[in-house]
């Protein structure tokens, strides 16, 4: 009886003991200090870095096309922290616009992170309702309709576009082009087609450890694959649709691309 | 002695007033004091936000400046004011669709630019729901002025005019696209038509001739039901049995079958100015618009229920009627509004 009183007090201590060493790991990171996060946007086509203009490419169909523009935006970031919690960037730092041409676009550097270790994001690509409703002077940045932005606004409808792709198709010498220009919203005063996807990525194992200490920040390298554009639950054919713009058909390919980001891998160092 | 000098005083105060008076006069040249914007008596509350983007005079010359600069197109031919014309009620008068860069059509009318502050939305489709907004379209149509915003920014940003007019505005000679925008609307919502002969009617200081006030109560029988209220447009989309063409109007926006061949029903302020009629300026004259009305109107899924009732298309007018509806609908003119100097360009 006593032996296993001891026993007990044994396995009590240890057990005691071992919470305090969770506890200790737990503390190596305090969430009222806060740090810096980058997600890196590495655009490719398939198994091939993308290329503008010059890489030539083939989609699920056998048809051969280059790209010239391939552009898109990435909104309403959500860190999801390993313990379960969320941290949601601030609106107004919330918007990003990627633009295959401007390199310094590829990384999007999310501050005043509260340190965390850190098991996925997720995010919008494309603008939410509710920004393309806003007054002008609320739309700053990427989202300057006059500025930044220009490029990815439809002015006669007042809407962002979401992803931009354009390249030629057939055989570069024919010339033929193809521009998907994809956005919709969901309408202002009447309700039409919404093309606003939400995308959530696990970093696979690997958290981000935001950190105050560290300069960079971890990183999550994500890969953007264009052939997803048009390869997916529906194979684009560039001969039946070779112009999208605000149609029902630009829901296809909006479905496409809402896969076509995944997590490559992320370092803390 | 001192009554003498009484009365030299009381001299010289009164000529020390009529100075006052002349150096009054000498500071304001003939125009009338810069007022801002102010809702007509009888008008209902703005959907415009005047209280973010407030209307001040430097705020107003700027949008002005603005709005008749051509350098906001490519190659500086084009200004709003090409296709806004102020003794037309800002619009294209005699242009049946936009006229733009390098002689370049539209497919639409240029519609008429008055009372914006209380519109819902813009465009004959309604594809723009706020008037800072309104002036990026235009801009950008490749048609139209075919430029970008960011490039007018650049072309005027070095314009010292441009930089006292946006400090004079906007506290700070830093141009920017929203600034444009912001200033662009103020000089639109000044454009205030509320003072025709059927507003001096209602406000008691005139008086209908006997047509007219027949064909007001013709309007008021046949055609207020869209043409409602102050702004005589109650801004729905509506089909009104023209025969179609290519241009399927909200839908384009909405991309619902439903609204196919919609327009937004335009106000008819001013209507007397603003020919041609309708979205693509199909009709030249008010009697070939009522003889639509009458006679043209084609069914379709979408044509609105109003203009088919009892079996029958269309609305019954008689030429009586219809000679009157048109006194009536001419007492809709302001020329205060069309000769306003504040509003033109020259």
């Amino acid at each position: 009886m006593k032996n296993l009183k001891f026993v007990f007090a044994i396995f009590a201590v240890s057990a005691l003991t071992l919470q305090s060493c969770k506890k200790e790991t737990k503390k190596d990171y305090d969430p009222s200090q806060k740090g810096k996060m980058m997600l890196h946007f590495d655009n490719r086509a398939g198994a091939d870095d993308l290329v503008l203009n010059t890489g030539t490419y083939s989609n699920a169909l056998g048809q051969s096309f280059n790209i010239s523009k391939f552009n898109y935006y990435i909104s309403n970031v959500v860190l999801l922290n390993s313990d379960g919690s969320k941290y949601t960037v601030p609106q107004n730092n919330s918007y990003f616009l990627v633009e295959e041409s401007d390199e310094t676009t590829a990384d999007v550097e999310l501050s005043d992170i509260p340190e965390g270790n850190y098991s996925g994001v997720s995010f919008v690509i494309g603008v939410d309702s509710n920004r393309n409703t806003l007054p002008v002077s609320e739309r700053t940045g990427a989202l300057d309709p006059t500025a930044a932005g220009q490029d990815m606004y439809w002015s006669w409808n007042s809407g962002y576009i979401f992803l931009k792709m354009e390249g030629m198709y057939d055989s570069v010498s024919t010339m033929k082009m193809f521009m998907y220009h994809i956005g919709g919203y969901g309408g202002y005063s009447s309700p039409t087609i919404n093309n606003i996807k939400n995308v959530t990525l696990s970093f696979n194992g690997t958290n981000a450890e935001v950190r105050k200490a560290k300069t960079s920040g971890p990183e999550a390298h994500l890969y953007v694959d264009a052939l997803k554009v048009l390869n997916g639950i529906t194979n684009v054919d560039f001969f039946a649709n070779p112009m999208v713009m605000f149609n029902a058909y630009s829901v296809n390919i909006a479905n496409n691309y809402s896969s076509m980001i995944s997590v490559n891998h992320v370092h803390n160092d | 002695m001192f009554t003498t000098i009484k009365f030299m005083n009381k001299y010289f105060l009164f000529l020390f007033a009529l100075l006052l008076v002349a150096s009054c006069n000498k500071e304001a040249p003939g125009n009338e004091v810069f007022k801002g914007f102010e809702v007509p008596q009888g008008f209902p509350a703005p959907t415009y936000p005047t209280q973010t983007n407030p209307v001040t005079k430097a705020g107003f010359e700027l949008g002005k400046k603005l709005f008749y600069d051509g350098r906001l197109s490519r190659d500086g031919t084009i200004s709003c004011g090409s296709c806004h014309i102020s003794f037309s009620a800002f619009t294209h008068h005699g242009h049946v669709v936009s006229h733009g860069i390098e002689d370049k059509l539209g497919t639409r009318n240029a519609p008429a630019i008055q009372n914006m502050a209380w519109m819902q939305n813009y465009f004959w489709d309604g594809g723009v729901h706020n008037l800072d907004l309104v002036p990026i379209s235009p801009i950008q149509n490749p048609v139209e002025m075919d430029e970008t915003v960011s490039n007018v920014v650049a072309k005027i940003g070095s314009d010292s005019n441009y930089k006292k007019l946006f400090k004079d505005a906007f506290g700070s000679d830093d141009i920017t696209g929203i600034k444009m925008m912001q200033a662009m609307s103020q000089f639109m919502v000044m454009l205030v038509s509320a003072n025709s002969k059927y507003d001096k009617v209602i406000a008691g200081t005139a008086t209908f001739s006997a047509d007219e006030n027949e064909g007001k109560q013709i309007f008021e029988q046949k055609c207020s039901s869209c043409h409602s209220g102050v702004l005589f447009t109650d801004q729905n989309f509506r089909n009104n049995g023209l025969a179609q063409n290519s241009d399927k109007g909200r839908y384009v926006i909405t991309l619902s079958a439903t609204d196919e061949y919609k327009f937004k029903v335009p106000s008819l302020r001013n209507v007397g100015y603003t020919a041609p009629y309708m979205h693509d300026g199909r009709f030249f004259s008010l009697e070939e618009v009522i003889d639509h009305y009458r006679l043209g109107v084609q069914p379709s899924a979408t044509l609105d229920t109003i203009l088919q009732q009892n079996g029958n298309t269309g609305i019954t007018i008689t030429n009586d009627e219809k000679s009157k509806l048109i006194l009536f609908l001419k007492t809709l003119s302001d020329e205060d509004f069309i000769k306003n100097p504040l509003f033109a360009e020259f």
